[in-house]
């Protein structure tokens, strides 16, 4: 009885005066013995571009598994603009602007880049189902998809295979039918893996720019410690599956746990 | 995706004045008629098959279906041969529709298993209900009907007339697979064939578009059905069989899945080829076989898919896929290195 009341009392203010976007309560997910996410919170706000770094069997992946629905927490909550989402279906979710991309890239590889954002744009304006389109509404969806191709700079690309374009750009397809989906957090999951020098400052040049021209909220994660540092405003470390630390890039450097997780071979 | 080609063009030419030229050539009209009605079923089958990306290994039960529903319309209840075709389509739909839930979700082979296992059901119920479906001798006894607009007889017992009326079906048919291929319908379906899980992740509940897809395919092979019927006024058991549900699927990779006429290709080789080898070898099977076999290997994305390759593009040399890369930094742990000297690097 005082355990509940301590944890309607310690969530109804936040609900109230927090304009928290996302925010996890207590998160847990085990897999058989394997605690993959233990007891997490997390807040994040609106117009946020936020990183989430750990090693490797961190619960990174997880945690992205958590938000977007794909597997259920074992326990705790999941908040989405002041709704509780955590039976919700990933379709809800995605309709909800929870949009993610993933850590092996996935797209449509048979279809050209502009056939890609088509599918995209067509659910977002939940055309799915017509079987047939007017014309001027055909207009709209061409328009559409041009000014998006415009925005991740693959407009001269459109009428590209996906399948046989560089990996950097297949990524960057996949951040386009992210964005078809009008996100209003866009998840990344290690947005440059895999990539080479240039392909990789493009890529964050372009996550840079969706947060800084759009305003749109972006955690990703990332194993990149100067994309990291360069762009986040601020870091959260998961070392496993907890929180170890929260902070700016300057707290995250200077916090001796980190060090210690991290670097604690290398003392 | 609707861009007139000069080769359709010519297509559409050849099918129109078929009668014409089929009979100096050494054909005769009920095999272009035949040619027609697989190519009906065919292209209806590849809805799912090329373009959703279910392995669908029991359309010939909404073919017999169709077939069944035609024939005792004929008999049982009608002699009127649009009713025949609405009747027998309809039953066929039906069908597809009412078992498309249970397929919607399967993947793979287990989507071609539950396809099959559904269509043979059928094939035992006609092949057990003796006395309405005629069991193992097949439906006969009823005849297509004379067309009547008013005063105007249209005589479809003329195998050439027939010819016509099918001809009529299969534009009615094509002129709506691609509209619905070149609708959003359409485009979730190739979406759904080149990542479901990508898919998913849009926010697509892909099993009912599959579900759609299924029905709509189930509906149109169930019309190639009922005109099968009408053509040789006789329908059997074998109609329903699992062994035509995979005839059609070899027309359809023979002659090329991805592209909207790849099936109708296939058909013809396939009919042609049946029609000759089996007047001249009961061994024909083997043969249509061996075939396919050389097709398969020579050219394996179809007959089309040799003629008309896609889009040429200057490959480009492409990254380390992200799959081997993360092999890669799974198995040296290089991730938490390369961190690790980042970040030592930042907070010295």
């Amino acid at each position: 009885m005082n355990d509940a009341g301590a944890v309607v009392a310690r969530r109804a203010p936040a609900a109230r005066a927090s304009p928290a976007l996302l925010r996890l309560d207590n998160v847990s997910r085990h897999f058989g013995k394997l605690q993959a996410v233990q007891d997490v919170s997390f807040a994040m706000n609106e117009g946020e571009l936020r990183a989430v770094i750990g090693p490797n069997g961190a619960g990174k992946t997880t945690f992205f598994n958590l938000i977007t629905g794909f597997v259920p927490p074992t326990s705790g909550d999941i908040w989405f603009d002041g709704k509780n989402i955590r039976d919700r279906s990933v379709v809800y979710r995605v309709h909800k602007g929870i949009v993610r991309t993933f850590q092996i890239t996935e797209v449509f590889p048979d279809l050209s880049v502009s056939e890609n954002v088509r599918v995209g744009v067509e659910t977002a304006a939940g055309l799915n189902g017509r079987p047939w389109l007017p014309r001027h509404v055909r207009g709209d969806v061409e328009r559409r998809v041009d000014e998006l191709l415009d925005i991740v700079g693959l407009a001269n690309k459109a009428n590209r295979t996906v399948g046989e374009l560089a990996h950097g750009d297949q990524r960057v397809v996949e951040i386009a039918l992210a964005l078809t989906m009008n996100p209003r957090l866009l998840l990344l999951d290690e947005p440059t893996a895999g990539m080479g020098d240039t392909e990789t400052d493009h890529m964050v040049d372009l996550v840079r720019r969706l947060h800084d021209e759009r305003g749109l909220s972006i955690l990703f994660i990332e194993h990149d410690m100067s994309i990291v540092f360069g762009i986040a405003q601020k870091i959260t470390v998961l070392d496993q599956g907890r929180v170890l630390a929260e902070g700016s890039a300057a707290d995250i450097s200077a916090n001796e746990q980190v060090r210690a997780a991290y670097l604690g071979e290398a003392q | 995706m609707i861009r007139r080609h000069p080769v359709e063009i010519l297509l559409w030419i050849a099918l129109a004045t078929l009668p014409l030229w089929l009979g100096p050539l050494g054909g005769y009209t009920a095999l272009g008629t035949k040619i027609l009605i697989y190519g009906i079923a065919a292209l209806a089958l590849n809805l799912v098959l090329g373009f959703t990306g279910g392995l669908s290994f029991g359309h010939a039960a909404y073919f017999g279906l169709g077939a069944y529903g035609a024939g005792m319309t004929l008999k049982y209840l009608v002699p009127s041969t649009p009713l025949a075709i609405v009747v027998g389509t309809l039953a066929g739909g039906l069908a597809a529709t009412l078992l498309g839930p249970l397929v919607m979700r399967r993947r793979g082979i287990y989507f071609a298993m539950i396809t099959i296992a559904i269509g043979q059901l059928f094939y035992f119920i006609a092949v057990r209900w003796n006395n309405v479906t005629g069991g193992e001798d097949g439906l006969a006894g009823f005849r297509r009907q004379p067309l009547h607009f008013g005063s105007f007889v249209f005589d479809v017992q003329n195998e050439i007339k027939y010819y016509y009326l099918v001809l009529f079906c299969f534009v009615i048919a094509v002129v709506i697979m691609r509209v619905l291929l070149a609708s959003p319908l359409g485009h979730t379906w190739v979406a759904i064939r080149e990542n479901r899980r990508r898919a998913l992740f849009l926010g697509l509940r892909t099993d009912l578009y599959v579900w759609a897809a299924f029905a709509i395919s189930g509906t149109i092979t169930a019309l190639a059905g009922t005109l099968n019927a009408m053509l040789f006024n006789f329908t059997s058991p074998q109609d329903l069989h699992w062994i035509l549900s995979g005839n059609f699927v070899i027309m359809i990779v023979m002659g090329g899945m991805r592209k909207f006429w790849g099936p109708l290709v296939g058909v013809t080789i396939f009919v042609v080829a049946q029609d000759y080898l089996s007047s001249l070898t009961d061994n024909w099977m083997s043969l249509i076989g061996l075939l396919f076999v050389l097709i398969v290997l020579l050219f394996p994305k179809g007959i089309l898919g040799l003629i008309a390759p896609r889009r040429r593009e200057v490959s480009t040399p492409r990254a380390p896929g992200i799959q081997q890369a993360d092999a890669v930094l799974e198995e040296d742990g290089s991730p938490l290195r390369d961190s690790t000297k980042s970040l030592r690097e930042a907070t010295k």
